[in-house]
């Protein structure tokens, strides 16, 4: 009987070898003469143990990892067709507490399917939401996806339903579907992990924004930074265009929708979305004052909804079980599962789906298992470049929009990004500014100007130059930047700064007068 | 990719290519790159014939072309490195690492070193955050790099 061997495509798993791991594997089994499918799936998200490697068996998957590639021939002698012991085995992958313990909604099939195959997605409840949205009316698809209470993942937290109504009550001879994969945040990529791993639930979940608001083309905005998922993608479109989920009558509804994938060039505030939008049009990447909302004028002038990957992945299981499953895990007003994307210095990096609440402390130091450097941690950085640089003392923040916001943070795209003790806050700030200086779109002066005097004030504190004076014009840059910038990138640049300058007010005091006059 | 294209060549592909793609909604961004990717960088030549086939003006065009970190004005190096300098690379020894390949490569950031075999770059994050630090050589990427795998890397390029 032929064994199914899985090694993951996942860009992660790829940067630690994947390829050579699958290309050695493919040579041992020719040359053994054994009866072995190998399955290039995407990543479980346990992205410490990649390449990690599987096997079905009849107790199920059983996992090895990290794997090189010099470690198969040994792995085959060990007997892993049927599962077998190896000092590689990590036991069967459903046991594994890390995965276990999560709630996977938008990430059940991630890592388990080969992300190619339709069948395998359809086996695996894949499409069930479409097929549920394309015999509702499109106000009833709208109204499922408002009482999920799901708001978008890409960092903004607005209601998705209140949005895919508007588009569906704004009159137009065309609409849009426009999906922000511009997953740009350091610490950030359950965008990627989505598109390399389960690419047609994100096909599927633009599929019904698309029924719901009687839009009939969508595009997937993905960055160059990322030619794994723009190849996947691609593929994925094109069958699924095949098989008549895509196309003039959307799984024979009669309703047509189409998708096509565009790649960014490499700017930073095309991550935002009317700059994703100006864009999409051919323009460069400058960020468009609003209103007009897209909602109303969006890409071309014409009705468009714009969602990032995860928030549009969400909605295939709240068609498929009905807005009150979804709603049901969560806290307050943050309903569903956000997949936490654990990064930088820890020592269990990965993917992890769980319901809204977790605190900040059970992710760092029971999940993420503290630093991979094994020095006590110092920061973690939320949301990305424009996310707050969190102290210890503010770990029993729970993981929710509002309790971020409560203290003066932000969830974004729910990447954390751990540092250790080594870190310099004050450079963490300086390059937080520096960062907001290359990307600027320049369109508002707050945001071109104030992040190059940030830097040049920040390098001013570095020093000694009269450092009372300069953390006070830095705080006060920050203010007008914050209120006084177009869009985020600007406005959440000191959200970093501010929270490094008062977390960690040690790391911004002057250089001691010894060093100076040495 | 060709080094020693004249200008004729550079136009008549540049018009290909533009007359293949212009029915695309919002063309101008795919024209580019597919010009890049034919190339290795949007030549000076090629931007009046784009302007003209889509009605745009030549600012517009050198607007666009600009604006964009990817669109190179000159030739690559035979492989480009892109080093990743975000903050879950930084909070892994990046800038340390980052120093050693400039270093190994005796180039700076945006450089390329004499010989023609190396472009050095920088990137704001590839979505590897958690196997930092990570960079991309030749659109192939490459995580928990060390200063052994650097090395590595760069003797792969030199060779």
């Amino acid at each position: 009987m032929t064994v199914k061997i899985f090694v993951p495509r996942d860009a992660a798993a790829l940067a630690l070898g994947a390829d050579r791991v699958a290309k050695a594997l493919a040579r041992e089994v020719e040359m053994r003469g054994l009866d072995v499918t190998l399955v290039r799936n995407g990543s479980r998200g346990l992205h410490w143990l990649e390449p990690m490697i599987e096997v079905e068996t009849a107790q199920g998957r059983i996992a090895y990892g990290p794997v090189k590639a010099s470690d198969i021939a040994s792995l085959l002698d060990a007997g892993l067709a049927t599962g077998g012991n190896h000092a590689l085995c990590l036991g069967k992958t459903e046991e594994l507490p890390f995965l276990k313990n999560q709630t996977r909604l938008t990430f059940a099939r991630c890592g388990i399917v080969d992300p190619l195959s339709l069948a395998d997605y359809r086996a695996h409840d894949g499409l069930k939401g479409l097929e549920r949205a394309v015999i509702l009316s499109p106000a009833d698809i709208v109204t499922h996806v408002t009482d999920s209470g799901l708001r978008g993942r890409g960092g903004a937290g607005f209601p998705t339903g209140i949005k895919w109504k508007t588009v569906l009550d704004t009159p137009g001879d065309r609409k849009y579907i426009v999906c922000n994969a511009d997953e740009g945040d350091s610490g950030t990529f359950a965008d990627r992990m989505i598109m390399e791993g389960d690419p047609f639930l994100l096909i599927e979940g633009m599929a019904i924004s698309g029924i719901a608001t009687g839009a009939t083309k969508g595009f997937v905005y993905i960055r160059s930074e990322y030619p794994h998922a723009i190849a996947t993608m691609t593929q994925a479109v094109e069958i699924a265009h095949k098989a008549g989920v895509l196309g003039s009558s959307v799984l024979g509804s009669g309703k047509a929708f189409d998708i096509e994938i565009r790649t960014g060039a490499g700017a930073y505030v095309c991550g935002e979305e009317t700059a994703l939008l100006n864009s999409l049009e051919g323009k460069r990447g400058i960020v468009r004052a609003k209103p007009p909302l897209p909602a109303h004028k969006g890409l071309f002038g014409c009705p468009t909804v714009i969602n990032n990957v995860i928030s549009l992945a969400s909605v295939p299981i709240i068609m498929d079980k009905g807005p009150v499953y979804y709603k049901d895990f969560g806290m307050g007003r943050s309903r569903g599962t956000i997949p936490i994307q654990i990064a930088g210095n820890v020592k269990y990096g990965g993917l992890y789906e769980a319901a809204f609440g977790l605190t900040l402390g059970q992710i760092v130091d029971e999940i993420a298992g503290g630093t991979a450097t094994g020095r006590p941690v110092k920061a973690v950085q939320v949301g990305g470049p424009l996310g707050a640089y969190f102290p210890r003392a503010l770990f029993d923040t729970p993981f929710d929009y509002e309790a971020f916001a409560a203290k003066d943070g932000l969830i974004g795209h729910a990447g954390i990004t751990v540092f250790d003790d080594t870190a310099d806050m004050l450079k963490q700030a300086r390059f937080a500014m520096e960062f907001c200086a290359i990307e600027s779109c320049g369109k508002c002066t707050p945001c071109r100007i104030g992040s190059t005097r940030g830097v040049e004030t920040a390098d001013k504190i570095a020093q000694g130059i009269e450092p009372e004076k300069n953390l006070a014009l830095l705080a006060d840059l920050c203010n007008t930047m914050k209120f006084g910038s177009l869009c985020a990138l600007g406005g959440f640049t000191p959200y970093p700064v501010t929270s490094a300058m008062n977390h960690f007010p040690d790391d911004f005091r002057p250089v001691p007068l010894v060093e100076a006059a040495e | 990719m060709n080094l020693h294209l004249s200008s004729r060549d550079i136009d008549s592909r540049t018009l290909d290519i533009v007359s293949e793609m212009k029915s695309l909604e919002g063309p101008l961004l795919p024209i580019l790159h597919e010009i890049q990717a034919e190339f290795g960088y949007v030549p000076q030549e090629a931007l009046p014939i784009i302007a003209r086939e889509l009605n745009l003006s030549r600012a517009e065009v050198h607007g666009v072309v600009t604006f964009y970190h990817d669109y190179r004005d000159h030739p690559a190096g035979r492989h480009v490195l892109k080093l990743c300098r975000a903050e879950a690379c930084q909070s892994m020894g990046g800038d340390q690492l980052a120093e050693r390949v400039k270093a190994l490569l005796g180039i700076d950031f945006h450089q390329t070193t004499l010989d023609g075999a190396v472009t050095l770059e920088p990137v704001y994050c590839l979505g590897l955050c958690s196997t930092a630090p990570a960079a991309m050589l030749d659109g192939e990427v490459h995580g928990r790099l060390d200063a052994d795998a650097v090395r590595d890397l760069v003797a792969e390029v030199r060779a």
